[in-house]
């Protein structure tokens, strides 16, 4: 080669090399928040973990002690009322979406499935608070109504996928014996898809137990335990919010305990589907 | 016959049940879009267009709102977010899909939508304890030193504010920007790195092409992703610092965002048009929201054409 051919060969091995190490850099930029997140919310929410902290009611200004009890019990009581609306929502729309090819709008409706999915969760929020609260008042209601419009299209898709997954030739068996479509779907192919489905239902409820903003602006803070459908309900994302700002102690330790468990909780859900379903879901 | 006749009906019982169920979405959608607009109908008469280009933002006085600083502030802040969270989603998106040997990219890949997975709020306790304090003390006075020329960078800093906002959000498009792209990489052929590889290119002139292959899907989960910053909402609240101005003196000043002008004032609201006004926000924030996501859907529907099903978060 001629000095100036090897001058450009040795330009593009560098370069070559040079952008090896960015991309891994990024790499290493992007999972460092990660690691520092998950390493605070550890470090600072254990030390003050305790029986004591997990089954007493969030403390008043001024008191010292106090617990997360009351937020965990209404946290729980929300997500079961919002899964009662969305699941099954959710679950009816996969199975349209996968198994009835002559739906018209089935292209339609997923598209507005993942536009539905992008909203932000406060403007959901609102809405539930048009909707609701204008009526009933602050109240767990509201709360469950805006997560289960939350959770619907993350369950629909899921929900699709995973029957989607099914063989066709189950359903041609199935079909072939003289049974009924709906019967078909319902006793033979969903039971195939039965965890995938299940799947879908955790990974909605995991993203619903994070959401604050939506909880804010239909309860608004709660300092007391479950006292009906039309009141509030205290909750754990949003205590870490009302904690974190606040100029107590106490409180702010509370604030590291609640991300504790709620991260802990959200992981376990994550990592257990991933091991035990093998499939990418997300 | 008549045997033959019910088996029908359930059929179509579970078809209307099914159908039903699956054309909520357009009911939920037309709904929430009345109800956003009903709800600040009483701000929208007051102030008609002069609220979209107001400045002031006055709930005690005067009873003026105006929310054009606070489409600014959005927009600034997730700018901000795209200019530091795409270079590195596109790399991280390039090791999953180039770098990365598959099994171990498998399990990166997990590790990174963990990121997704992590709620806002945790996002924000740890930017007020963690990020905040590390950049008010390690980053910016050195970015102060050699960049405080500019009035960008001079004034005081506080820790929160525009600047800590932006860095806050790109840590949270990362997972989006980069699991989409990654699949986009990975769905351009193979036959295509092999042939340019065989003609004597470097890897990385060989990744070259296939972000050029791969463009118009990497520039739908920008898109996505810049819809995640704009509608993000509490993370961004506990480390903007929440203060009303047309501009702020500089990135290291407070300043405030649609979303984070709902999360901060809606249960103080104590009058209706107040109220109204903070659902009008709501209102243009959904807008925007909704424009930014139709706009990915359809670019990243078309770049992978038949293949469905990546094109999802």
């Amino acid at each position: 080669m001629r000095g100036s051919e090897m001058y450009h060969y040795r330009m593009r091995r560098l370069v070559d090399d040079l952008m090896r190490v960015l991309v891994w850099l990024a790499l290493v930029v992007a999972l460092i928040p990660l690691f520092s997140i998950l390493g605070e919310v550890f470090s600072k929410g254990v030390p003050h973990l305790n029986v004591d902290v997990l089954i007493s009611p969030m403390p008043t200004v001024g008191e010292q002690g106090g617990g997360i009890g009351n937020a965990i019990q209404g946290t729980l009581i929300t997500i079961f009322l919002a899964s009662i609306m969305g699941v099954p929502l959710g679950v009816l729309s996969g199975i349209l979406l996968s198994e009835y090819g002559e739906f018209k709008l089935s292209s339609a409706v997923r598209f507005f499935n993942d536009v539905l999915s992008g909203f932000p969760s406060i403007v959901i929020g609102i809405f539930s608070y048009t909707v609701i609260v204008t009526s009933i008042g602050f109240s767990v209601m509201a709360a469950a109504f805006a997560l289960a419009i939350i959770m619907v299209p993350i369950i629909t898709r899921t929900t699709e996928e995973a029957l989607k997954i099914v063989p066709l030739t189950v359903r041609e068996a199935a079909l072939a014996l003289g049974i009924p479509r709906w019967k078909t779907l319902i006793y033979i192919v969903i039971r195939g898809a039965k965890r995938g489905i299940v799947t879908g239902i955790l990974l909605a409820i995991a993203r619903v137990a994070g959401e604050s903003a939506p909880i804010l602006i239909t309860m608004g803070y709660w300092r007391w335990w479950f006292s009906g459908l039309n009141k509030p309900v205290a909750n754990l994302a949003l205590n870490i919010y009302l904690f974190a700002i606040s100029p107590f102690d106490n409180w702010r330790n509370l604030a590291w305990v609640s991300a504790l468990t709620l991260t802990a909780m959200i992981l376990i859900i994550n990592v257990f589907l991933r091991i035990f379903t093998k499939e990418k879901y997300i | 016959m008549k045997d033959f006749r019910e088996k029908l009906r359930g059929d179509y019982l579970l078809l209307l049940l099914t159908g039903a169920s699956a054309s909520s979405v357009f009911i939920i959608i037309c709904l929430i879009i009345y109800k956003l607009i009903e709800g600040s109908w009483l701000s929208i008469q007051r102030f008609g267009i002069g609220f979209f280009i107001g400045t002031e933002w006055d709930p005690a006085i005067s009873q003026t709102f105006g929310a054009l600083p606070l489409v600014f502030g959005t927009l600034v802040t997730s700018g901000i977010a795209l200019l530091i969270g795409v270079p590195i989603s596109l790399g991280v998106g390039l090791v999953l899909s180039e770098y990365m040997p598959r099994q171990l990219s498998f399990a990166t890949s997990f590790v990174i939508e963990l990121l997704a997975a992590i709620p806002s709020v945790i996002y924000g306790l740890w930017g007020i304890f963690t990020l905040a304090p590390f950049l008010r003390d390690n980053v910016y006075p050195y970015l102060q030193a050699l960049l405080g020329f500019t009035p960008l960078f001079s004034g005081p800093i506080y820790g929160g504010g525009v600047l800590t906002a932006g860095i806050i959000l790109a840590i949270m498009i990362v997972p989006t920007i980069s699991s989409i792209s990654r699949d986009v990489f990975s769905a351009v052929p193979n036959s295509l790195r092999e042939a340019v590889i065989s003609l004597g290119a470097t890897r990385w002139e060989a990744v070259k092409i296939v972000m050029s292959y791969a463009r118009s899907g990497v520039i739908g989960a920008v898109v996505l992703g810049l819809g995640r910053a704009v509608g993000e909402t509490m993370a961004v609240t506990m480390v903007i610092g929440n203060r009303f101005q047309v501009f702020p003196s500089s990135l290291f000043d407070a300043w405030y965002t649609l979303a984070a002008i709902i999360a901060n004032e809606f249960t103080e609201a104590t009058y209706d048009l107040y109220l109204s006004a903070l659902i009008e926000v709501g209102l243009v924030l959904f807008l925007f929201t909704l424009m930014i996501n139709i706009l990915a859907r359809i670019i990243i529907l078309r770049a992978l054409g038949p293949m469905r099903g990546i094109a999802r978060e």
